[in-house]
C-alpha cells in the first residue's frame, strides 16, 4: 500500500531521515517506535506531503504523494493539534471533516455512535469548543475524526499519549478492529512499547533517522525492544 | 504593530502641533477650552481602544507562579510593565507639542503644566481601569452605548454632557494644584489593581481562562453551495468566534467612515479629484484589505489539516473570495450616507467597489500567499499589522491595488471628463471580473508552490 524508496530529509547538513526502502502492505498494522528526534513525525509528514523529501519518493497506493493529490481521498491522519479547528465544537468538526470526505450528517452520526464508549460522555453535547477541551479529549476527537469517510490508510502519531488508562485500552481494541479484515492500513507511532507490541503486527525502530530494526511482532518482541532501548 | 503605531504617532504629532492654530483659525474660541470641551470623548475613546487592543498583563504570569518570587513582586512586575505600553505614551505625542504651543502662545505656564499632568494621569487611570475590567463585556458595552447616546444627544443639541465635564478639565488649568486630584485617583487605582490581582492570583480565579459556552451551528442554508458552502460555514464561524477576526470586522466598519476625511474637505491635501477614488476604494474595501490580506493565515493554526484533507484549493479560495465580495457589497450599501455629500461622492464609492470586486479581490488573495505570518485567533496582538506582512512582493502588489485605479481615473478625468474617469475605473473592474477563472488558476498555482514554505512558517507559533 505504501512504498518509499531512497527517502531522505536533510535540514542543512543534518540528516533527520534516511530510509533506503520501506514497504507497508495493505491491511497491515504498522508500528513506528524510536526516541525523540528519531524521525517518526518526519516520516509521517513526508507521507502526508507536509514537507518535501530531499531525495526519494513516497508512493501511497501507487500515487506519488508529492506530485499528485489523488492519495488524499483515501488517506487520513491525526498528527497533532494542528489537525483540529479550535473554534468549532466537536460535532461541527466531525461534520466538517465528513463534508470534505463526502459523508452526510447521518453517515457521520452513525460512525460516531460506535464510539460513545470511547468518548466516555466527554465529547458530544458538551457546549465546548475544541480549544477548551483537555488535551486527552482533543486527542479523542482527532483520532475518531480520522476514521470518517472509510479511509484505507490511517496515520496516527502518538495516539496513546495524553489518554487516560481506560481510553488507552479502548483505543487498542479499536485499532485492532480496524485491521481485522485486512482492508485498512494503520500506521501508528508510539513511545509506549507495550501498547505498540500489543496492537501492531509489525514494528519498525527508527534511530537517528535510520531503520535499525524491522520486526514481525511475536511474544519475544517486547523483550527485544526493551533490551534495545534499555541498553 | 510598528507601521500602525508610526501612522498614529505621525497623526498625533501633526495634530499636537497644528490643532491650536486650526481651532484658532476656524474661530472656535479658545483652543484650550475647546479641547477641554471634547476631552471627555477622547478619554472614553481611549478606554474603548485599550479594551479592544491592549494586551492583558496576566497572560504571561502563569510560568512565574511557581518560581521563587513573592506574589507581590509578580503582580508589581506585570502591572508595572503595562505602564510602558504604547497605549499610554502615544498620547504624549499629542499633548506634549500641544502644551508647548500653549506655552509659546503665552498661556500661564503653571496652569499648562497642571493641565498637562492632570490629563496624563487620567490616561494612566484608564490603563488601570482597563486592566481591572479585564474583558468584562457586561461592563464595557453598556459604557460604549452610553457614550454613543450622549454623543448623539450632543449632536442634536438635546443634552450636552460636555457642559458638565469641560469645567473639570478646565479646572486643571485654572487651579493647577487640582491636578493632584487626578494623580490621587491614579494612586488609588494603582492600589486597587494591585490588591485585586494579588487576591486573585490563582489558576481558577483571576488567572482562569474564560471558556465560551459553545453552541453548534449548522447553517444548513449554505448546504446548497456544496463544498463551497462547507468552507463558507467554517469561515463564518471563524469570524464569529474569534477575537482577532471580530476586531478585523470592526476595523473594516470603521473604514467606511474614512471617506469623511475626503468628502467633507477637512483635509486640504485630499482635495485633488483623483483622491476620491482612493477614498472609494478604502470605504468599500475595508474588509477586503483587513481580512483578505491575511488569507490563508486565518487558517494557520490548522493548516496541516487543510493540506492533508481532501480539499481543492479552488473551493477553499472561492469561499474566501465570496466572503470578501459579500462584505464589499455590504460596505457599499452601508456607505450610502455619502449621498449627503452629493451623488459624486457615492459614485466614487460604487466605482471603488467595482474595482475592488473585479481586481483587488484577486490581488489580496494573491498577496496573501506571500504573507506567511501565523495568526493567533484568540488574541488581538499584531492586529494593526506586522512587519513581516510588509515584504517586497506584497508592497509591489499594493501598487495595482491603490495607485493603478487612481491613474486610470486620472487618465479619464484629465483627458475627457470626470464621468469618463469613473467609467474607466469601473470598466477595469468589470474586465477583471470576466477573467476570474484564469486568475484563480494562477493564484492556485502560487498557493501550491508556496505550500511547504507556508506550512513551515505557520509551525513557528504566533509569537
Amino acid at each position: 500500500m505504501i512504498y518509499s524508496n531512497n527517502l531522505t530529509k536533510k535540514y542543512g547538513d543534518q540528516i533527520v531521515l534516511n530510509i533506503e526502502s520501506l514497504e507497508i502492505p495493505k491491511g497491515q498494522s504498522f508500528g513506528l517506535v524510536g526516541n525523540n528526534g528519531a524521525g517518526k513525525t518526519t516520516f509521517f509528514s513526508l507521507l502526508l506531503d507536509l514537507i518535501q523529501p530531499t531525495t526519494g519518493k513516497v508512493l501511497n497506493n501507487e500515487v506519488q504523494v508529492n506530485t499528485s493529490e489523488a492519495w488524499k481521498p483515501f488517506t487520513s491522519a491525526f498528527i497533532d493539534e494542528t489537525f483540529l479547528i479550535g473554534y468549532l465544537t466537536p460535532e461541527e468538526y466531525f461534520y466538517f471533516i465528513g463534508e470534505l470526505r463526502g459523508q452526510s450528517k447521518t453517515d457521520v452520526n452513525e460512525l460516531l455512535s460506535n464510539f460513545s464508549d470511547f468518548f466516555h460522555g466527554e465529547i458530544l453535547g458538551q457546549k465546548k469548543y475544541l480549544r477548551d477541551l483537555s488535551k486527552g479529549n482533543q486527542k479523542k476527537v482527532g483520532i475518531v475524526a480520522s476514521f470518517i469517510g472509510n479511509p484505507q490508510v490511517i496515520i496516527l502519531d502518538e495516539p496513546f499519549a495524553n489518554l487516560d488508562p481506560t481510553t488507552q485500552i479502548r483505543l487498542k481494541g479499536i485499532i485492532k478492529n480496524l485491521t481485522k479484515n485486512r482492508e485498512v492500513t494503520v500506521l501508528v507511532s508510539s513511545h509506549d512499547l507495550i501498547h505498540v507490541t500489543e496492537v501492531c503486527e509489525r514494528i519498525v525502530v527508527l534511530n537517528k533517522g535510520e531503520i535499525v530494526k524491522d520486526i514481525q511482532t511475536s511474544t519475544e518482541t517486547l523483550k527485544e525492544l526493551e533490551t534495545f532501548f534499555g541498553g | 504593530m510598528i507601521f500602525g503605531a508610526l501612522y498614529f504617532i505621525a497623526i498625533f504629532l501633526a495634530l499636537g502641533v497644528g490643532s491650536y492654530f486650526i481651532i484658532k483659525k476656524e474661530g472656535l474660541g479658545d483652543p484650550l477650552r475647546f479641547v477641554n470641551q471634547y476631552m471627555i470623548y477622547y478619554v472614553v475613546m481611549d478606554i474603548y481602544i485599550r479594551y479592544m487592543l491592549q494586551k492583558m498583563p496576566i497572560l504571561n504570569i502563569k510560568p512565574l507562579l511557581y518560581l521563587p518570587f513573592k506574589k507581590s513582586q509578580v503582580v508589581f512586575y506585570s502591572l508595572g510593565k503595562t505602564i510602558f505600553s504604547f497605549f499610554n505614551w502615544a498620547h504624549a505625542f499629542f499633548f506634549v507639542p500641544f502644551s508647548i504651543v500653549l506655552l509659546v502662545e503665552g498661556y500661564n505656564p503653571l496652569g499648562v503644566i497642571g493641565w498637562h499632568l492632570g490629563i496624563m494621569a487620567l490616561f494612566y487611570c484608564n490603563n488601570f481601569i482597563n486592566i481591572m475590567m479585564n474583558n468584562k463585556d457586561s461592563v464595557f458595552y453598556p459604557l460604549v452605548a452610553l457614550l454613543a447616546i450622549l454623543g448623539i444627544c450632543q449632536y442634536y443639541g438635546w443634552f450636552d454632557i460636555t457642559v458638565f465635564t469641560a469645567p473639570v478639565f478646565d479646572m486643571f488649568y485654572d487651579i493647577p494644584w487640582t491636578a493632584l486630584i487626578s494623580w490621587g485617583a491614579l494612586a488609588a487605582l494603582c492600589f486597587a489593581a494591585f490588591g485585586y490581582f494579588k487576591r486573585n492570583m490563582y489558576l481558577d480565579a483571576g488567572l482562569a481562562t474564560k471558556h465560551d459556552i459553545a453552541k453548534s451551528e449548522d447553517y444548513t442554508w449554505l448546504n446548497r453551495f456544496g463544498n463551497l458552502g462547507t468552507f463558507l460555514k467554517n469561515d463564518i464561524k471563524l469570524i464569529k468566534r474569534n477575537k482577532r477576526s471580530k476586531t478585523t470586522v470592526i476595523m473594516s466598519f470603521i473604514f467606511i467612515f474614512y471617506g469623511l476625511l475626503f468628502f467633507t474637505g477637512s483635509l486640504e491635501v485630499y482635495e485633488n479629484p483623483v483622491w476620491k477614488i482612493f477614498a472609494g476604494i478604502f470605504v468599500s474595501g475595508g474588509f477586503l484589505f483587513s481580512f483578505g490580506q491575511f488569507v490563508p493565515s486565518w487558517d494557520s493554526s490548522y493548516y496541516p489539516l487543510m493540506m492533508s484533507q481532501n480539499i481543492q484549493y479552488k473551493e477553499y479560495l472561492s469561499s474566501k473570495w465570496y466572503l470578501i465580495i459579500i462584505a464589499t457589497i455590504i460596505s457599499t450599501i452601508l456607505s450610502a450616507f455619502y449621498l449627503f455629500f452629493g451623488l459624486d461622492a457615492y459614485l466614487a464609492v460604487i466605482v471603488g467597489a467595482i474595482y475592488n470586486v473585479g481586481v483587488n479581490s484577486y490581488l489580496v488573495l494573491w498577496g496573501g500567499a506571500y504573507i506567511k505570518t501565523p495568526i493567533d485567533l484568540t488574541s488581538n496582538k499584531k492586529a494593526f499589522g506586522d512587519k513581516q506582512a510588509f515584504n517586497i512582493k506584497t508592497l509591489l502588489l499594493t501598487l495595482p491595488k491603490l495607485l493603478l485605479p487612481l491613474a486610470i481615473y486620472g487618465l479619464g478625468h484629465y483627458l475627457i471628463n470626470p464621468t469618463a474617469g469613473y467609467i474607466f475605473v469601473a470598466l477595469t473592474g468589470i474586465l477583471g471580473f470576466a477573467f476570474k477563472n484564469v486568475v484563480f488558476k494562477k493564484i492556485e498555482k502560487i498557493y501550491k508552490k508556496e505550500k511547504y514554505k507556508t506550512l513551515l512558517a505557520y509551525k513557528q507559533k504566533a509569537a
